[in-house]
């Protein structure tokens, strides 16, 4: 399990993007820390500024339309965020690797797999070519691709969506990074396929002691991964605990109705519990709590004050005014 | 019918014969042929649905169940004749819809709708909501005039969407509002049988139980049978019935949805669930996978014998070369499988997961 050693520290991370139908405030003051060797699940839907927060952190959103407001992202003493070009480049892909959902245009085409994975070694660790190509070939071993020494000289369209993934996994792991950032890796995947790369991703954690952050909107990979979970709504935080925690005792409103609005496999039907309403456009900074609109216990101060991330136990972070346990206001003032 | 599946609990559920049968599909076959060159000369087939058999019943939900590419979207085509099938038949309601066209098969479309996976490339951008529900009514000549626009109406506040905005365009709806308007379009001809086609792929996790609960709602206010397609396992158990599960182009196991969650019998239906993560941190935790190997063939150049053969943890050497027969296991419960009375023991033996 985790030691508590952080790696990764992002504080007040605010990004915008200025679109036609105005300004949209993708992620308004998220800040996380990730320790050596955890999986952290973040779980949100589409908008909720999930991948615009890990993009953010690498400068990987296109600036402009998507500006950086403030913030800091601490990795290994250095702020990436004001970090100059060259040395950013250094860590991306190398001491921080990054896993995209569609493996099929994150892949060049006309590049064999091989070159692709070694391109990582040869730029940033200087690797002869040899060396690159039999570090390759481990590489595909390790993520389960069989025969590597052919699966090495293949072009992207001649494996299929799962294989694709796992070379994806392969570039990202080729420098032994630190962090592996992993962005919705399976939603595109069939569930037996997911099964593997899930099975792949926790034997590397296991094994190599990288941290993961892992994006996706589906509760049952969190559940099946995650050493610790946060919640994002609307552009921010609204939870962060343990994974039992969020699961056993969820403590913000959103994150209950979310668990409640999803079927499980294990169990016949009961009424699904749907969310009404729509998600948060995010036209505006927030004034008031993204989720009132949408929440079974909001009352006036929702509508007035955004309530910020704040510790309610230890582990447990909770961004809401209602305290759904006593059933009253968490705050007197 | 309603109240003996309710009341029917973990006991075998509805076994074909109870309930008016409303589809019966049999030994369908859709074949995409493979052509090459100038003169397109026939190399292959894409043996998308071969030989597929089930009932629907009127009234029930029959989940299809499948990975991409097992041919599910392809036999919700191929009963609607969207796709006309290369062999079998469809009977609905006594009539042979592979054998009719032209007008004869328009006068059935009333009857039979589809649900359509992607809410934003199957409404035209250039149409207006109202126009867009207006169409099957106005294509088959049921109202006009104010009545025509009154049942628009009516059909938005169905749907869970405010009647005003009938003007709208489709862009300035969400994704979970545009497949209500879907859901309007098809219920528009009060139809008998809808074909939900990955009607929940698309959206926000909040936004599909909404869109459930609507097809569930509407089903018991108009009688509706439903062929539900979807790749999402977990919630195939929550709206369905009877459950398909496809691979390959061929049925895997058929029954009814407690059988075939809590007593599978065919060895890919029980690596399914198992690869199905639960939203449950403390079930996760204890859990054993069954990890299949590899991926699914291409349905261009299946494998000899059972399809499932080269990824199946129990597969033995008659499973490469002899298909197995489609076959009534328990009653109402259908598995192709030469192993299905044993293979849950065996599937233990193999992989250690009861």
């Amino acid at each position: 399990m985790a030691t508590l050693e952080p790696v990764l520290e992002v504080r007040d991370l605010t990004t915008q993007f200025d679109t036609q139908d105005g300004m949209v405030h993708a992620v308004t003051d998220v800040s996380f820390t990730l320790n050596k060797g955890e999986f952290l699940g973040v779980v949100g839907e589409s908008g909720s500024g999930k991948s615009v927060t890990v993009m953010s952190l690498l400068r990987l959103i296109p600036m402009p339309p998507g500006e950086i407001v403030s913030g800091e992202a601490i990795f290994e003493e250095e702020d990436l965020l004001t970090l100059d070009m060259k040395d950013l480049r250094d860590i991306r892909g190398g001491r921080i690797g990054f896993i995209f959902q569609d493996p099929m245009t994150s892949l060049n085409p006309v590049l064999k797999i091989g070159f692709q994975i070694t391109e990582a070694l040869t730029i940033h660790r200087g690797t002869d070519p040899e060396a690159a190509e039999l570090r390759a070939i481990e590489l595909l071993d390790m993520v389960g691709i069989p025969d590597p020494e052919v699966r090495v000289k293949s072009y992207p369209h001649e494996l299929s969506g799962g294989m694709r993934q796992r070379v994806m996994i392969a570039i990202a792991l080729a420098c032994n990074p630190k962090v592996l950032i992993a962005d919705e890796p399976t939603t595109a995947l069939d569930v037996t396929i997911q099964a593997q790369i899930i099975e792949i991703i926790k034997e590397l954690r296991d094994r190599l002691g990288t941290a993961v952050i892992w994006i996706t909107h589906d509760l049952g990979v969190v559940a099946s991964l995650a050493d610790r979970v946060v919640v994002m709504y609307g552009g921010q935080i609204v939870e962060e605990a343990p994974v039992a925690q969020v699961y056993g005792s969820p403590q913000h409103p959103y994150t209950m109705a979310l668990l409640k609005s999803v079927p499980r496999l294990d169990q016949k039907g009961a009424n699904l519990e749907a969310i009404k309403g729509q998600p948060p456009r995010l036209a505006s900074p927030p004034s008031s709590c993204e989720f009132a609109p949408r929440c079974g216990f909001a009352y006036s101060r929702c509508l007035e004050e955004n309530p910020t991330l704040r510790p309610i136990s230890e582990s447990h972070q909770v961004a809401c005014w209602w305290d759904v346990d006593k059933g009253e206001p968490r705050y007197d003032h | 019918m309603t109240t003996e599946r309710l009341e029917s609990g973990s006991a075998p559920t509805t076994t074909p014969g109870d309930g008016e049968v409303l589809l019966r599909v049999t030994d369908l076959e859709k074949y995409f042929p493979i052509t090459t060159g100038l003169f397109r000369r026939h190399v292959g087939d894409v043996k998308a649905v071969d030989g597929v058999s089930f009932d629907i019943h009127r009234g029930e939900t029959l989940g299809l169940v499948g990975e991409s590419g097992s041919g599910k979207s392809t036999i919700g085509r191929v009963v609607l004749q969207l796709h006309r099938a290369t062999g079998g038949s469809v009977l609905f309601e006594g009539v042979e819809l592979t054998e009719i066209e032209g007008e004869a098969l328009r006068q059935t479309r009333p009857r039979m709708q589809i649900v359509f996976q992607d809410p934003h490339a199957s409404l035209n951008p250039r149409m207006t909501v109202g126009s867009v529900i207006a169409e099957p009514l106005r294509e088959h000549s049921v109202s006009r005039g104010a009545d025509r626009q009154f049942r628009v109406e009516e059909l938005l506040s169905v749907v869970g969407l405010d009647p005003l905005h009938a003007n709208r365009y489709p862009h300035e709806f969400s994704g979970g509002q545009r497949q209500r308007i879907g859901i309007a379009r098809a219920i528009a001809l009060n139809p008998d049988f809808i074909v939900c086609d990955e009607p929940i792929a698309a959206l926000d996790v909040s936004i599909q139980a909404q869109v459930v609960n609507l097809l569930k709602a509407l089903q018991d206010e108009m009688g509706l049978t439903y062929l539900f397609i979807s790749h999402d396992l977990s919630m195939i158990r929550h709206i369905a019935d009877r459950v398909a599960v496809m691979y390959l182009g061929r049925f895997m196991e058929l029954a009814g949805v407690d059988a075939v969650y809590e007593k599978p019998l065919h060895p890919y239906t029980v690596a399914l669930h198992s690869a199905v993560p639960v939203p449950d941190p403390m079930v996760e935790s204890t859990r054993k996978r069954i990890i299949l190997e590899g991926d699914i063939p291409s349905p261009s150049n299946p494998p000899p014998g059972c399809g499932f053969n080269t990824r199946c943890p129990i597969a033995q050497e008659r499973c490469s070369s002899q298909v197995p027969e489609w076959r009534e296991v328990e009653p109402g419960h259908w598995v192709a499988c030469h192993f299905a009375e044993q293979s849950a023991s065996m599937l233990e033996a193999a992989t250690g997961v009861s």
